[in-house]
């Protein structure tokens, strides 16, 4: 079950020619696959394009209405592999992954199909999770495209520009053999905005009906002699017809004056924040209509040779707006410029930075620069001279105040536990070397936990420690990985990797039931049930299948002592092999989403339902937030006590609390204070709870009054 | 509540986006950013606006710090370009779900006087790092409220959240009841409300939470309740007898120094609630050595710290007085009202309990507690049998009866092990104090507030009394110098800045050279 239910939205899907689609840009991509013809789909999760999985997983009925087949597949390298469909086949495919990250797992799926290129329009559409907050290494995915040739999309972030370089995707693909990657950006791909629908298409041809009549061709696969033959082939016959297509049907756009002395290049996705730039120098209107010659490339890659030299006649100065390094379009742009001897100045990185988003306000003064040094007269007075009000004193003075916070585990979430004890252990046996992995779980790197040194891929925590294989070592390593690394990459490139080099280390596995940080997409050992997916398939099976013979399935991680207790076991015992350790609790936030409703409406039609929740005496807790630095759940937090006897602020409990239990297991197993108490109410009691409360509240009472009338009470 | 203004700015004629409305907001993960989101472009287009929203959520940010981005013009007919993130010195409305996310607002910059509206909530979602500070590590608020004054054109702020809870809500829907209440957008209350009414989910609550803080934010500029503190002392009840004991201690408290009272009658309550008027009497004796070298030049700072630590000092956390504080009807009906669980209600209390041999021991009588305790092989055999987890239910009768006999044991406190540990280091504490104040005053004082490093239980606890004598190890040193107090002072805020003692640490260091 995902995060995010696009069950209603779907509908979108069928909307028909003329009418107007609003809503996200994700959905809109869908609606336009759906139009074009496309005959698969298929992807892997991760931000930004993780709702877009969700989006084809829940239309799977509009899909199969049209026989089109959607794989969720089980990594982007069997995505990309996927778009082999369209090897020999007129089928249109499109694929979705993360980029850079999504794109270096598949690399040699998608190396391999552009040296044999496509019959049938092959697009991969890659989710760029470049600039601030992003949770990967900031690379471009241009460089990838261009070392393998495939063309890259780059179109404006409206929602009518990214649909129709769909199509035009699906049929640059066709006309040039190439696939061809989409490229959009985070906030592209969550823009919502409207467009002006077509009908949906069914497609031509089938992947039932390429079942029914295979066909192949060997020059297509990559092996002597034919792998050359396709490196000959993309120069001499791909590259030009893509050339061809592109100008032919005009997919890069041209704006403002021809005959102006300077101009701007710029990437596709750059087109709003340039256009920004423009309208608060007073350069551009509302609309975007602007006597600043604008030459967009919505397609950044193959780029055109004649286009930009047309571009460039009669200017003095041109500005390369290019985000990231390396500057590919710039060198690219210099070489062009170059060898045709022409005298414009090109400019770039310089006033744009090398490295790092373009914001809003690097984009303004990168503009503002490039006006100011080559067209001082377009720029009006005040954006020659900004009259703004000098930066304040008042940010600087926040920066020791405003903590930072980054994300963390979500209340309750059955993750926290397994950090806690290992924190317990290392507490009792010392530090150990701890390999991290992709998920959720890496935020155990944040306080309060500080845990785990380095992350090298999804599924490879344990690969990662890999060289720490010495059997003399007197301690072991231990290494993280979540139940969706195991699946995408861990079960052969970490376990297999570990049992095949006799490895003594300890692997835990963290399953919370999902691929949880992408938003809770099942996965193979996922709990639920799932109508279109095969699902509950153990770990522990899986990995004992491959050769681990020391394995712990634990299938309640708030037991924190009992995780403590089986990690120090692991880390001491002589079994030999790698020890594996099977952490399970569902993922609380789908976990909530479930069955909270589900006990609201129990409570509603009158059935006995506990509800618990946690809660601190505030009279016993003496302030030393021991209890924070085992847990860091966004529910426990402190609060001052109206009493000037106290100096420090107690820890409490708030209503977002769901009662996992985590508090008082972390009580017991780092003998903490006896502060912490579970309450659970019991909704519509029975006869019997209320003749139980009965006798308890005049028995307690009794005792209460007996002791109290021995002693000075002070109220409240 | 405050509701700030600046007086109209020029409009800027240049700018060409001076008819787009650009309006950010920064939540913590899992308020409800996006529903918040929703409504804006809804009540947008509701009202003949072309609008544009964008976030860069991402689905892992679960509790970090996220940014949503609207955009809106009147619709003309023609698409506007929109910009799909904020820029700095560039946003009109800036909505904050959290006060340090207001902070970050300004710091980012996307907060300016000139134009914009800052709508914050006042509540705070601590940070992890706020919280595992083993003193009182919470960001200063008062500042970054100064600074949303400073950086803003009209502010808007008082506690969305509890305003949203008290409706039985979540902080979306008060936001968007004070961004209509502010005024900041051209569209009137209808039309927010019909917005959602329109989408469907908790629309009651939704819209309760809305127009209570609707209301809040039109009603503008309202003085600070002010504070609150009426020195309300609880009524001390009990029988006559024990009225008339409670009596004459007051009347000692009567003859102290009019600054020292206040602190010492809280300090003789703690003390006598915790054991008897006795107790409460032998605390006053204790108290009374300070208020006889003290002096009012000092304001009796001496004294009234001494009523303070020492009271804290002589309630120390046994198991009988957890066992005390568990048991009483006072503390069921705190419970009850934090649970939200009504009088009639029914609720199951579990108890964590992990006792240790060290703390069975504090109970035995003092000569056996510390025989136990030099036989490390007897003390072990009991703590294999004793140390362990115990979940206690007190909302049944065995539970709550076993915590009852337990806290009955308090009659023979005064003959227990752990008494006399405590009462030991007490008084090894208030000595030194003493002795120290008759030389520097103001490192006498500064010793007594140490005792503010001993709290928590088992390890926290040793490593509290740890900080506490590696504190005091700096006095040697510091005696006789004219700044040994405010030294003093240095090394206990250190000590309290992290768990380990790392700052405490580097701080013992920088000492030794001086």
């Amino acid at each position: 079950m995902a995060e995010r239910s696009f069950a209603k939205e779907v509908q979108k899907l069928r909307l028909g020619a003329g009418e107007t689609f609003r809503g996200e840009g994700i959905l809109a991509i869908t609606k336009a696959l759906l139009e074009n013809g496309v005959g698969y789909v298929g992807g892997y999760q991760g931000a930004p394009i993780s709702h877009l999985m969700d989006v084809l997983a829940d239309g799977q009925e509009i899909l199969e209405e049209l026989g089109v087949h959607f794989e969720a597949n089980a990594s982007e390298a069997a995505a990309a592999a996927t778009l082999a469909a369209s090897v020999h086949y007129p089928i249109r495919g499109a694929v979705t992954f993360k980029g850079p990250v999504g794109v270096n797992v598949a690399s040699d799926a998608l190396a391999n199909l552009s040296s044999g290129g496509v019959t049938g329009g092959a697009l991969v559409i890659v989710g760029e999770d470049y600039g601030e907050g992003s949770s990967i290494m900031q690379e471009r995915s241009h460089a990838f495209a261009m070392k393998s040739q495939l063309w890259v999309l780059d179109p404006r972030p409206n929602l009518p520009s990214i649909t129709t370089a769909v199509g035009q995707g699906f049929e640059l693909s066709e006309a040039s053999n190439t696939p061809v990657m989409m490229m959009l950006r985070i906030r592209g791909c969550h823009v919502y905005g409207s467009f002006t629908a077509k009908d949906n298409v069914r497609p031509p041809f089938s992947v039932r009906d390429a079942m029914e009549n295979p066909s192949r061709d060997s020059e297509r696969i990559v092996l002597p002699p034919y792998s050359y033959v396709h490196e000959k082939e993309k120069i001499d016959k791909r590259l030009p017809a893509a050339i061809d297509y592109i100008r032919k049907n005009k997919l890069n756009e041209f704006f403002g004056d021809t005959d102006a002395t300077v101009g701007i290049v710029l990437q596709g996705g750059m087109y709003n924040s340039v256009v920004r730039s423009l309208q608060r120098l007073g350069l551009a209107d509302i609309y975007g209509d602007t006597k600043v010659p604008l030459y967009v490339l919505n397609v950044t890659y193959p780029l055109i040779d004649a286009e930009f030299l047309e571009f460039c006649e009669g200017k003095n100065a041109v500005l390369v707006v290019e985000e990231g390094q390396p500057d590919h379009i710039e060198q690219a742009f210099g070489a062009m410029l170059h060898k045709a001897g022409a005298k414009t100045k090109l400019v770039g990185k310089g006033p744009f930075p090398m490295a790092g988003e373009y914001t809003g306000a690097v984009m303004m003064d990168g503009i503002r620069a490039f006006f100011e040094a080559h067209a001082p007269e377009w720029l009006p007075s005040q954006g020659r001279a900004p009259n703004a009000p000098p930066p304040s004193q008042i940010a600087q003075d926040l920066s020791t105040v405003v903590p930072i916070r980054p994300p963390g585990f979500c209340t309750g979430c059955p993750e926290r536990p397994v950090f806690a004890a290992t924190k317990l252990v290392e507490q009792e046996l010392g530090p150990h070397h701890i390999a991290s992995d992709i998920g959720c779980h890496l935020f155990s790197i944040n306080q309060p936990f500080e845990i785990g040194g380095t992350t090298m891929g999804f599924g490879l925590g344990p690969a990662s420690a890999a060289a720490f294989n010495d059997k003399k070592s007197k301690r072991r390593t231990i290494s993280f990985l979540g139940d969706g690394g195991f699946w995408h990459n861990g079960l052969t490139s970490s376990f297999g990797n570990a049992v095949f080099n006799k490895n003594d280390n300890v692997i835990v596995v963290v399953d919370n039931y999902y691929s949880a940080a992408t938003g809770g997409q099942d996965v193979l050992s996922s709990r639920a049930d799932n109508k279109s997916k095969s699902t509950k398939h153990p770990i522990a099976k899986a990995v004992k299948g491959i050769g681990v013979e020391w394995v712990r399935q634990i299938d309640r991680t708030y037991d924190v002592g009992k995780l403590r207790d089986t990690l120090k076991e692991a880390l001491t015992t002589t079994a030999q092999g790698p020890k594996v350790i099977v952490a399970s609790s569902e993922c609380m936030l789908n976990r909530q989403r479930r069955e909270r409703p589900a006990m609201n409406k129990a409570i509603k039609e009158g059935r006995r339902v506990l509800k618990p929740r946690f809660g601190v005496d505030e009279d016993i807790c003496t302030g030393d937030h021991a209890c924070m630095r085992l847990s860091g759940c966004p529910s426990l937090s402190v609060k001052t006590l109206d009493d000037p006897l106290r100096d420090d602020p107690v820890a409490s409990i708030d209503q977002s609390c769901v009662g996992c239990g985590n508090c008082g297991e972390v009580a017991d197993a780092a003998v903490l204070c006896p502060s912490f108490y579970q309450a659970e109410v019991v909704h519509n009691p029975t006869a019997k709870d209320r003749w139980a409360e009965r006798l308890r509240r005049t028995v307690t009472r009794w005792l209460q009054r007996r002791r109290e009338t021995s002693r000075l009470c002070f109220g409240e | 509540m405050t509701i700030e203004t600046l007086p109209g700015l020029p409009e800027r004629s240049d700018d060409a986006t001076a008819s787009i409305i650009k309006l950010a907001i920064l939540a913590v993960g899992g308020q409800g950013g996006g529903v918040l989101t929703d409504w804006i472009t809804a009540v947008a287009e509701r009202n003949g606006y072309c609008a544009q929203s964008t976030s860069v959520a991402g689905v892992a940010q679960r509790t970090g710090a996220t940014i949503y981005y609207v955009e809106m013009a009147p619709d003309t007919g023609r698409a506007p370009v929109f910009a799909l993130s904020p820029s700095a010195g560039d946003v009109d409305i800036m909505i904050a779900a959290e006060m340090m996310e207001a902070g970050r607002s300004i710091q980012r910059g996307f907060c300016t006087p000139d134009r914009t509206v800052l709508i914050a909530s006042s509540h705070r979602v601590l940070a992890v790092s706020e919280k595992i500070v083993p003193g009182d590590g919470r960001a200063d608020t008062d500042r970054v409220w100064q600074a949303a004054r400073d950086a803003s054109h009209k502010l808007v702020c008082f506690d969305m959240e509890k305003l949203a809870i008290e409706n039985g809500s979540v902080i979306s829907a008060s936001l968007f009841g004070a961004l209509a209440g502010s005024g900041a957008l051209p569209f009137d209350r209808t039309s927010f409300e019909d917005t959602v009414k329109a989408s469907g989910r908790g629309v009651e609550a939704s819209l309760r939470a809305f127009s209570a803080a609707y209301d809040r934010a039109v009603q503008g500029d309202i003085p600070a309740a002010v504070d609150a503190k009426t020195e309300s002392k609880g009524n001390v009840s009990g029988s006559s007898k024990l009225m008339i004991q409670w009596r004459t201690l007051e009347d000692r408290i009567a003859t102290l120094p009019p600054p020292v009272r206040a602190m010492a009658e809280l300090g003789l309550r703690k003390v006598v609630d915790f054991q008897d008027i006795a107790y409460g009497a032998a605390y006053l004796d204790r108290l009374d050595k300070a208020v006889a070298m003290d002096s009012a030049d000092h304001g009796f700072a001496f004294s009234i710290e001494a009523a303070k630590y020492i009271a804290n000092a002589m309630v120390y956390d046994d198991i009988v007085r957890v066992a005390d504080l568990k048991t009483r009807s006072t503390r069921e009906t705190r419970l009850r009202r934090e649970q939200g669980v009504p009088d009639t209600g029914i609720v199951q209390v579990t108890e964590y309990f992990h006792p240790r041999m060290e703390e069975i021991c504090g109970l035995l009588p003092a000569r056996l507690g510390r025989w136990m305790e030099n036989h490390p092989a007897v003390f072990g055999w009991f703590d294999r049998r004793v140390n362990k987890g115990r979940r206690i239910r007190t909302d049944r009768l065995t539970g709550f009866c076993m915590l009852w006999i337990v806290a009955g044991l308090r009659r023979w406190r005064r003959g227990m092990r752990r008494h006399e540990v405590e009462t030991a280091h007490l008084d090894d504490w208030f000595t030194l104090a003493l002795a120290e104040a008759k030389q520097d005053y103001a490192l006498g004082v500064e010793i007594l507030k140490c005792r503010r490093l001993i709290k928590g239980y088992s390890d926290t606890y040793d490593r509290g009394h740890s900080k506490f004598q590696r504190v005091l190890s700096g006095l040697p040193v510091l005696r006789g110098r004219g700044d040994a107090a405010d030294w003093l002072r240095r090394l206990r805020d250190a000590a309290l800045s992290d768990e380990k003692g790392d700052a405490l640490g580097g701080a013992l260091k920088t000492i030794a050279t001086l």
